[in-house]
């Protein structure tokens, strides 16, 4: 066996901050040996990003090596200093990011942006460096390198973003590459092209590399060997296969228990907090509507185009019934959200049109929108809880403004009991009211959103991808509580995804979408079990799904 | 891009007009009858009533707003009621000297600002930080006047570095030129390196903060190479802007500064004005100043398109 490039013994990483000291990483051990993969998985707040940064030196200012040793190569990494540590990083040693756009210089051209990282270790002229940075995008596959090389981010996909990130840490053949939730944010498609990408990559130039991720599918899928950490120690660590079919540890059984499989039902997610009041409203037979009941949404060959683009959305039609779940798949660029946002009444359809309980509402202009009646009836859930809760709002402000806006309430008693009985029904304890967005959880955040859109009532809930930003356990608990206020209170859901397992299990019928079109729709298991169109089934096989046996092994 | 300056140069032509009205009604806006407010005091009625037949004031206002724009449009600013001077003439001569100073103080600022703020923000928090904030608000606090003459005092006649005033024109050799607007330029440059380098500061610790400048380290790039390549650019908007609207108080301060260095320049020729009640004049020298601002706009809109490749135009 050859010898570990990299051996972390007994880190300790602390953060100092305005409450004192926070220990982030408490005991971590781990080793990685040369051209291997290994996965560092955990939620958010497990220390496992905290542990890429301290390998690579790139800590905040605030955080500090407290205790322990990172031997790379038989060198203490903890203790470089000056140009010891710049020969290290980037050349030797190489990282990549989560959000790869925010990653990038955003006004400095790509092909500069990677010659920059090569002029840096190697001493060669600015051509020669040039010349290497468009082998480099050559290599990480990007469609027409030589345009673009003077490409600003903002003007890539974010996909290609992260392939341009690939292209810089690979730019001096670095032995270890530390890939920081690599794809969190892309598509389901474009997260397996460049997953298949970095692997490939790394086999070809027999680069280790450590995957941290929050998703134990993808995990699963690229790396022989698994640590799972929890609370800034590593609880577990083993391969794939063992790892999902006899967890030890207390916490991997629940994160194993939380991710949604190509098998799972909503009821089978295991969350600690939504689970009884969840069991004792799924049990419940959902009653049946009558016939001949008119739908609760219609949507009329709705078109969108942009300012002298080609259509964005174009002849979309669907129906929805009370109560009724249908969720909105694609990749990015496919027109899921515009379409959401037509729905919701936040941007104008350029054609079509959209009945809401027998009202059209699809020419109400989008700005006039907010003084609709219907205003209460349709109501959003948005990605990121962190962005779209305004940070000078506490939780009861967030959930008191719609009331007081479009339910004429005023402040006081009545409002009050309004508020906390929406917390109380999406399960937000009522002593986190006062309490401002960075006071509270990512849970309790998407709580409050939630809470926010079903306070006036609603009977449409758009949800654009509401689960995104979200631990699995996070995620498995929402899951829960909207398919619980579904069942409670009629609800119907338009959800948003590019997450097909979580569809999948939350919705009654699927529509797939494709450039703005609507490729495929039906019954969500039937769709998803035996897909009709090649895009479809592109989609289903790019969820990384935790599978165990000899599959596995072979596609490794 | 050059159609985007045009369209931007279209742009300002309303502003000017709505300027060019402004500057006209100055004369109105002043209590009481225009031609008795520039005969004087001891004018007689027949003076007061020859100045009004001169300067047209008997017409409707429209159209001596109409005939004055006209002949702004050739060139003509107008004769100077003090001197008989020809106001175009006037404010020619006085330029070089403004010009200079505010060249020289535009430059001195950049120089010495953005560095301050660049190092406050990279060393933010440290001892070094506090002591160019330190100087920021000492800066801030003080006025033009006080800076001018403490420096004048210390640097021209205790130690004799420099002259104590006056101004000798570029054509008279390069270091003559300088070495008199030394000590006005920094006077009037304080406040303003003030500004400059507090906005640098917070731009600059508020880019740091983004995830490219992770990128940057992680891709072992020196310090110099993360602030000034990387950072800096990006923090180019916010400074880019400062020092644009900082013009404007360049142009405030020179009128003092001018004042206590005796130089003459625009600033002096205001002061005259207004002091003589040369209408003419006054509404010459605002037309130019605004004139100027106007373009300086111009010119910061084009460098924001130059820095940040996402702004269009």
């Amino acid at each position: 066996m050859s010898e570990d490039l990299l051996r972390i013994d007994d880190l300790h990483v602390a953060f100092s901050t305005r409450r004192g000291t926070v220990e982030a990483v408490r005991g971590v051990t781990l080793t990685v040996k040369a051209g291997e993969m290994l996965g560092l998985v955990g939620e958010s707040g497990s220390g496992k990003s905290v542990t890429g940064f301290a390998t690579t030196r790139l800590l905040d200012a605030a955080g500090r090596v407290t205790g322990g040793k990172i031997l790379f190569r038989g060198q203490d990494v903890t203790k470089l200093r000056g140009d010891d540590l710049r020969q290290l990083q980037g050349a030797a040693m190489s990282m990549i990011f989560q959000n790869p756009r925010a990653a990038l210089n955003p006004i400095r051209a790509i092909g500069l942006q990677i010659a920059d990282a090569i002029l840096t270790h190697k001493r060669i002229s600015k051509e020669a460096a040039r010349a290497e940075a468009l082998e480099l995008l050559r290599a990480v596959q990007i469609r027409d390198p030589e345009a673009r090389m003077n490409a600003y981010p903002h003007e890539l996909s974010g996909g290609m973003c992260q392939r341009v990130m690939i292209a810089i840490a690979i730019s001096c053949n670095p032995a270890l590459l530390i890939a920081d939730e690599p794809t969190t944010g892309l598509d389901v498609t474009t997260q397996k092209v460049v997953m298949d990408l970095l692997a490939d990559i790394a086999a070809a130039r027999g680069m280790a590399t450590i995957l941290i991720t929050h998703d134990l599918g993808l995990a699963a899928r690229y790396c022989r060997r698994i640590a799972v950490m929890e609370r800034g120690r590593i609880v577990e660590e083993a391969s794939p296969s063992i790892l999902f079919s006899a967890p030890q540890h207390a916490y991997t059984r629940r994160l194993v228990a939380a991710s949604p499989t190509a098998t799972s039902r909503i009821e089978d997610l295991v969350t600690e907090e939504e689970r009884e009041r969840y069991a004792t409203v799924v049990t419940k037979p959902r009653q049946e509507r009558a016939h001949g009941t008119p739908p609760l949404l219609e949507v009329r060959k709705l078109a969108k185009r942009f300012d002298q683009g080609s259509a964005a959305v174009a002849d979309f039609s669907m129906t929805m019934a009370g109560g009724e779940s249908v969720g909105l798949v694609g990749e990015s660029g496919s027109g899921k959200s515009t379409t959401s946002r037509m729905i919701c009444r936040l941007i104008d359809p350029s054609e079509g049109d959209i009945v809401f309980d027998g009202q059209s509402i699809g020419h109400v202009a989008a700005r006039d929108f907010h003084r609709s009646p219907l205003r209460k009836d349709i109501q959003m859930v948005f990605q990121d809880p962190n962005e779209s809760l305004n940070p000078r709002f506490t939780a009861f402000d967030c959930i008191a403004h719609p009331l007081m806006r479009l339910d004429g309430m005023r402040a006081g008693e009545a409002l009050r009991k309004r508020v906390e009985e929406c917390a109380e029904r999406v399960g937000l304890p009522l002593d986190l009211l006062p309490r401002f967005p960075h006071q509270l959880s990512g849970g309790q955040k998407a709580r409050v959103g939630i809470a926010r859109a079903i306070a006036c009532r609603p009977r449409l809930l758009v949800l654009d991808e509401p689960t995104a930003a979200l631990d699995v356990s996070v995620q498995a608990v929402v899951l829960q509580l909207l398919d619980r206020l579904r069942r409670e209170n009629d609800i119907a859901l338009l959800f948003v995804s590019h997450d097909l397992n979580v569809v999948r299990m939350l919705c009654d019928r699927t529509i797939v979408l494709r450039n703005g079109g609507i490729v495929e729709q039906g019954e969500s298991r039937a769709l998803f079990d035996n897909p009709k169109t090649d895009y479809t089934r592109k989609l289903v096989e790019a969820i990384p799904h935790i599978e165990t046996g000899p599959t596995l092994a072979a596609a490794l | 891009m050059l159609s985007y300056i045009l369209r931007r140069i279209v742009a300002t032509l309303p502003v000017m007009a709505i300027v060019a009205l402004f500057v006209f009604s100055l004369l109105y806006i002043a209590p009481g009858d225009p031609a008795v407010v520039i005969a004087g005091d001891q004018a007689s009625p027949e003076d007061v009533e020859r100045i009004r037949q001169s300067l047209g004031l008997d017409r409707p206002f429209l159209v001596q707003f109409g005939s004055w724009v006209w002949r702004i449009l050739h060139g003509d600013l107008g004769t100077s009621i003090f001197t008989n001077l020809p106001v175009s003439a006037m404010i020619g001569q006085r330029l070089g000297p403004t010009l200079s100073l505010m060249i020289v103080t535009l430059l001195l600022t950049i120089v010495v600002a953005v560095p301050l703020g660049v190092v406050a923000a990279w060393k933010a928090g440290s001892l070094i930080d506090r002591v160019i904030m330190g100087f920021a608000v000492f800066g801030f606090s003080l006025p033009v006047f006080v800076v001018g003459y403490m420096l004048a005092y210390i640097f021209a006649l205790e130690l004799e570095w420099l002259p104590v005033q006056g101004y000798t024109p570029r054509a008279q050799g390069f270091w003559p030129w300088l070495e008199n607007l030394i000590l006005p330029a920094v006077a009037l440059g304080c406040v303003y390196i003030a500004l400059v380098a507090r906005i640098t500061r917070a731009a600059m610790l508020e880019v740091l903060q983004q995830d490219y400048i992770r990128t940057a380290k992680a891709k072992g790039l020196g310090q110099g190479g993360i602030l000034f390549i990387h950072a800096l650019k990006n923090a180019a908007v916010p400074i880019v802007t400062v020092i644009g609207i900082g013009i404007a108080l360049l142009i405030g301060g020179a009128v003092v500064t001018e004042s206590v260095f005796a130089i003459p320049g625009l600033g002096r020729l205001t002061i005259d004005a207004i002091l003589r009640r040369d209408y003419p004049v006054i509404q010459g020298i605002v037309l130019l100043f605004s004139f100027v601002y106007v373009l300086v706009n111009l010119m910061i809109d084009v460098v924001y398109t130059l820095v940040d490749p996402r702004i269009r135009y």
